[in-house]
Order: C-alpha cells, then structure tokens, then sequence
C-alpha cells in the first residue's frame, strides 16, 4: 500500500466509485436506507471548552437551549409516530446522559426495537481538548451508559457535535465498536483502517441530508428539503442497481419535528417506502450485513488495486 | 488527567437547571379549548422602537442597526412599522376580527403616544417588551438595570393603555439569569422566551412561579423571512403545514394545541407583504374557523390549567 492512495489520517483507501465489487441487500434490495434520530442533551451551563463555544449566547443562552430542550418534550414522540407510520425503525444518536435525563424517550425506543449508538455524553461536550485517556474514558462511560440503560452495546458511534481527534476513530474500534457515521466520503459502506487492526466500516451517514444542515445552515424551505431527499434517493436507487448503495436521514427532533417541517419529511418519506427495491433498515444491520458479506472481498480488492 | 470537562455535576433526571420539571408533551392531562376545538391560536403584534443612537447592545437581535452612526436606513425601515406597517396590520385585524395581542416596548409610550392611544382603543391584551430595542436582557446585565426596564415598561404601559400588564416577551427572546426572578417580582403573570414547548407550563423562581407560555420562533416572520430568507409563499405554506399538523395531533390525542404567530409592522406590513397576512388571517380565521379558537394569552393560559 502506498501512501498517496490513502486518505490522510491514514483512515481509508482511495477506491474509485466505478468497477467495485457488486453489493447485494437482503432480499436482493439495491438500497439500504436508515433514518438517524440525533437525540441529544445539550446542557444549560457547559463546562467552557477552549475550542469551542457551546453557544453563541451569554449564559443562560436561551434561545438555543429551549428550542433543542423542545425537541425532547416535543419533538420526540412527533418523529416517533411518523416513523412508526412508515414502518421505520430509528437509529439514535445518543447523547448517553439522556439515559439519566429522560429515560422515558429511551424507554419508547426500546419498546420499538430501535437502535441506540453513541452521541458522547453530552452534545455540549466536545473532543477538542481532551487528553487521549479522558477521550477514551468519554467513551467507554458512553458505551457503558447506554449497555446500561438498554442492555445492548452499542455499535455505532458518532462524536459529539462532530468534534474530532486524530485518535477518536482507533479509540472508538478498540472500545470493541463496529462502525463510525463521522466520514462522508463515500455512498457505500467502505472499510476503515483502524491501529488496532480490527474489522471495522464506515456506514454512509450524511451531511447534505441532515436537516440540522438543511434548515439552519443551508436555511432551506421545508418543500426543497423534502426535494433534496426524494432527488437524492432516487440517483442513489438508480446506481444501486449497479452495485448497492446506503442512504441515511440524519434528524433532530428540535428541527424535523416543528410541526410547520414535518408535513414536508412525510411526503419524503412516503415516497421513499412506497418503492421496492429498498431495504428499509438499521446502521448496525448493514454495518454488520456488510462486515458478514462484503468486508473481506472488499480488502481482498483494495490490497488487489494497490499493488 | 480527568479535567473538568469530563466532569458531569448535573448528570441526573430531568433537566440541568431547576427552572421547571421534565415531561413530554403528549404524556400530560388532556387539555380543553373553549367549543372544544382543536386548536388554540395566539397571534402577537411586536411593536418595537429601535433607537438611532449608534449604542451597542450586548446581544445583537434580528432587526437591530448595524450600519455606522446615524444608520439611516434601518432606523427609518423599522420606524415605518410604527407609521405605515401597523395601520395596515390593524385594517387586517379588524377585517377579520382577530384576537390578538400587543408586546410593545416602553419606549413608545413616550415617543409615539398617538400609535399607542390608537392601540389603546382595542380590547387587546398588551405584552410588556422591554424598553426598546437596546434594552436586552441578557448576559451580565446589571440586575438593578434590568429591574428598572422592566419597571419603567410596564408603569408606562399601564398608564397609556389602562389594562394590566401581566406577561411579557424580552427582545430576541433572551433572558439575564435574574429575568424570572424580575419578572415575579414586578408582578407578572407569565413570560414567552422560553420555545421548548408548545403549550404553557409552570416556571419556577425564588419568588411566585410565573407561567412559559412559549412563543413560537420558528415561525416568527422575522425569523422565516429575514433569517431563513424563505419566501412569502413557503411562509404561508409553513404556518398551514403548522395548523394541519397541530389540528390532526389535537384529534389523535384528544387533547388541545397551541399554535404561536408573531409579527413585526415593520416587516408585515410592508406593501408587497401585507397580502401574506391577509391571506393567512383569512386561512386561519374564516376558512378553519371551526377547528381553531383564536384568543388571547392570558385566556389560553386559563383554559390550559397548567
């Protein structure tokens, strides 16, 4: 393997999108399609990080921690009825203190048979400025809380506030995890190098779909971003014919949930069930679909092309 | 080396701050609205006077000045809401017989006494609003400062307006941490700052509890038009969006919601505007008028026993 074919970080290969090994679903679908719940805590009065501010606003920031405080007390249960309208089974991101917050919202997930996966602890609690020891503490507390309050590992992990160290992804693998929803770089599954050495992926998660994105950076009407979906998910359905492909709803309860913006995420979502072909599913299930089918052919064939 | 920044103090049930106790919407009593309609609907008129005195507020809200002094052209476009704006929101109001209510800021009781003798005519109830649109609560504001804005408010709101001030909606929706105690202390019933909710809720402070009867900012037409940058059309197209979902949650649930509009003159009630508002007036009032009782704060605080 030689150096210019890898991300730096060392994280992955470069693999061009054309003449991949073919990627088949379960039950022969051309996409996996996963919708990923943020439900996060964001506290009132962080810790100041050195990196980062929590909020734009002088303590107590109101107006940005009421509107994320509604997406619990309201926005939750809006999401849930939605998705179980759709036959849609969430994969949260968790911020793990929300098992000590609100352990009725974990208690509802459970009850849907929902996949839990690490958020950190506390969306107001950044990697930036922790020692390896106190990131891998952060989290094992992590994985521990939610094992705890669910009585599954989780998987998954994605950092918080997607705040980064070089080491987060090889701290992540070595707590026993199976994939990370922290690299966009690609729309399939792909294998990421870890120093462990362990058998570990990257599941498609995504940032242009992530309403968060959507409506307060991009600051799209509700209609566009409900469009942006539908168009996204139909060129991904088209190339999965080719070889399968993954697309994911990321969603925060405090955005998708209004009740001016969710008309629009149902018009996306029927449409995207209302199609065969697609397997409608979990990031675990296809991380550990692909670990079991595609993972060692996938190596097999990057080593192949490298050499 | 454990820092303080993997130390977690208020790790626990419920929230991080003892203002009011952790519960979700759909888990409470049932609420009733008047007739028994789904949906309660509180449409505020902010009036706001933002000063040309070039000073620097601690918190910069939507709306303020921001061009060297004297900046001309966003004093002069936010006076026009006082002038113009809202004698175009009021024909609205009247022709649609809407309840509405008034959050003004002190400031214009002195400055504008004639727009607020106008207002005083109508049975609608008034929001105190800081005194203009420099005095922010936020941050390390001076509590006696504060106090003192909130004093000179609602003394010359009662006075002009011959009602009772009894809630109150801060600038930007930013509060100091001493805003509730303040409030409380001047005899207020209720605040609107807080959005996590979409009905009203108990509020603690040290001093008599106040009711959150939390606004809406997301569909504030300041947010969606000069933040957002949506158009008029997707701003009438949210707030129906808004009601259908609320109107059909109402039914499933068998328990009342609560929908919160607010609008500024200054925007509004500009002439390539005005039209948004008729026809969500119309939408709101006429068309759905069986499904949706339109009142004032403190009449939908009331019914909602919280």
């Amino acid at each position: 393997m030689t150096k210019d074919q890898m991300s730096e970080l060392e994280l992955y290969d470069y693999w061009p999108y054309h003449s991949r090994p073919k990627i088949r679903w379960p039950g022969g679908a051309k996409l996996a399609f996963w919708v990923a719940p943020n439900i996060e805590f964001y506290e009132l009065n962080p810790p100041p990080n050195p990196f980062r501010k929590a909020w734009p606003h002088p303590f107590p920031a109101v107006p940005g921690y009421s509107i994320r405080d509604y997406g619990n007390r309201v926005g939750h249960q809006r999401q849930m009825a939605l998705l179980d309208k759709y036959g849609i089974r969430g994969s949260i991101s968790l911020s793990a203190a929300l098992c000590d917050h609100h352990p009725e919202i974990i208690e509802m997930c459970l009850e849907r048979n929902w996949e839990f996966f690490s958020h950190g602890i506390y969306n107001t609690r950044y990697t930036y400025g922790l020692s390896e020891a106190d990131e891998r503490a952060m989290i094992e507390d992590s994985i521990q809380t939610i094992e705890r309050a669910t009585g599954c590992k989780p998987a998954g992990y994605l950092a918080p506030a997607l705040s980064h160290s070089e080491q987060t992804i090889d701290l992540f693998a070595e707590a026993g995890g199976l994939y990370t929803c922290d690299l966009f770089h690609d729309d399939q599954p792909t294998p990421v190098c870890t120093r462990s050495g362990s058998k570990f992926v990257s599941i498609p998660y995504s940032l242009e779909l992530n309403d968060t994105i959507a409506y307060v950076v991009q600051k799209m009407e509700p209609r566009r971003y409900a469009q942006t979906i539908m168009r996204a998910f139909d060129q991904l359905l088209a190339e999965g014919d080719e070889s399968g492909t993954v697309m994911c709803i990321p969603t925060h309860n405090y955005q998708v949930s209004c009740p001016h913006r969710i008309k629009a995420f149902e018009e996306a979502l029927a449409y995207i069930t209302g199609h065969s072909d697609v397997w409608v599913t979990t990031g675990r299930e296809i991380a550990e679909y692909y670990l079991d089918h595609y993972y060692d052919d996938a190596q097999i064939f990057i080593k192949g092309e490298s050499q | 080396m454990t820092t303080d920044l993997t130390q977690y103090p208020r790790r626990r049930y419920g929230m991080d701050h003892d203002r009011y106790d952790w519960s979700m919407l759909q888990d409470r009593e049932p609420v009733t609205w008047p007739g028994d309609k789904p949906l309660a609907l509180w449409i505020n008129i902010s009036l706001q006077h933002f000063s040309l005195s070039g000073e620097e507020p601690q918190v910069v809200v939507p709306g303020a000045l921001t061009m060297p002094y004297p900046d001309l052209r966003h004093y002069t476009l936010r006076d026009y809401g006082n002038r113009i704006g809202i004698y175009r929101v009021l024909k609205e109001i009247e022709r649609t017989k809407a309840e509405v209510s008034f959050a003004i800021n002190g400031a214009l009781c002195e400055r504008y006494p004639a727009l607020i003798q106008t207002l005083a005519t109508l049975p609608f109830e008034w929001l105190g609003h800081s005194w203009d649109m420099l005095s922010i609560q936020a941050g390390d504001l001076a509590s006696d400062k504060e106090a003192d804005w909130i004093r000179r408010t609602i003394a010359a709101l009662e006075r002009a307006g011959q009602r009772p001030i009894k809630g109150w909606l801060s600038p930007g929706r930013i509060q100091t941490d001493n805003t509730p105690e303040l409030l409380a202390l001047a005899g207020l019933e209720y605040h609107c700052d807080w959005v996590n909710d979409e009905l009203p809720y108990r509020f603690r402070t040290h001093h008599e509890d106040l009711i959150c009867l939390p606004s809406c900012l997301e569909l504030d037409d300041v947010f969606v038009l000069t933040q957002n940058l949506h158009s008029e059309d997707s701003f009438e197209e949210q707030i129906y969006d808004a009601a259908n979902t609320l109107i059909s949650e109402a039914r499933a649930f068998k328990s009342g919601r609560l929908l919160c509009l607010n609008f500024h003159p200054w925007l509004i009630g500009q002439p390539h505007r005005i039209l948004t508002l008729r026809r969500i007036l119309n939408n709101l009032l006429r068309d759905r008028a069986n499904d949706i009782w339109n009142a004032s704060p403190s009449q939908i605080i009331a019914a909602s026993k919280c």
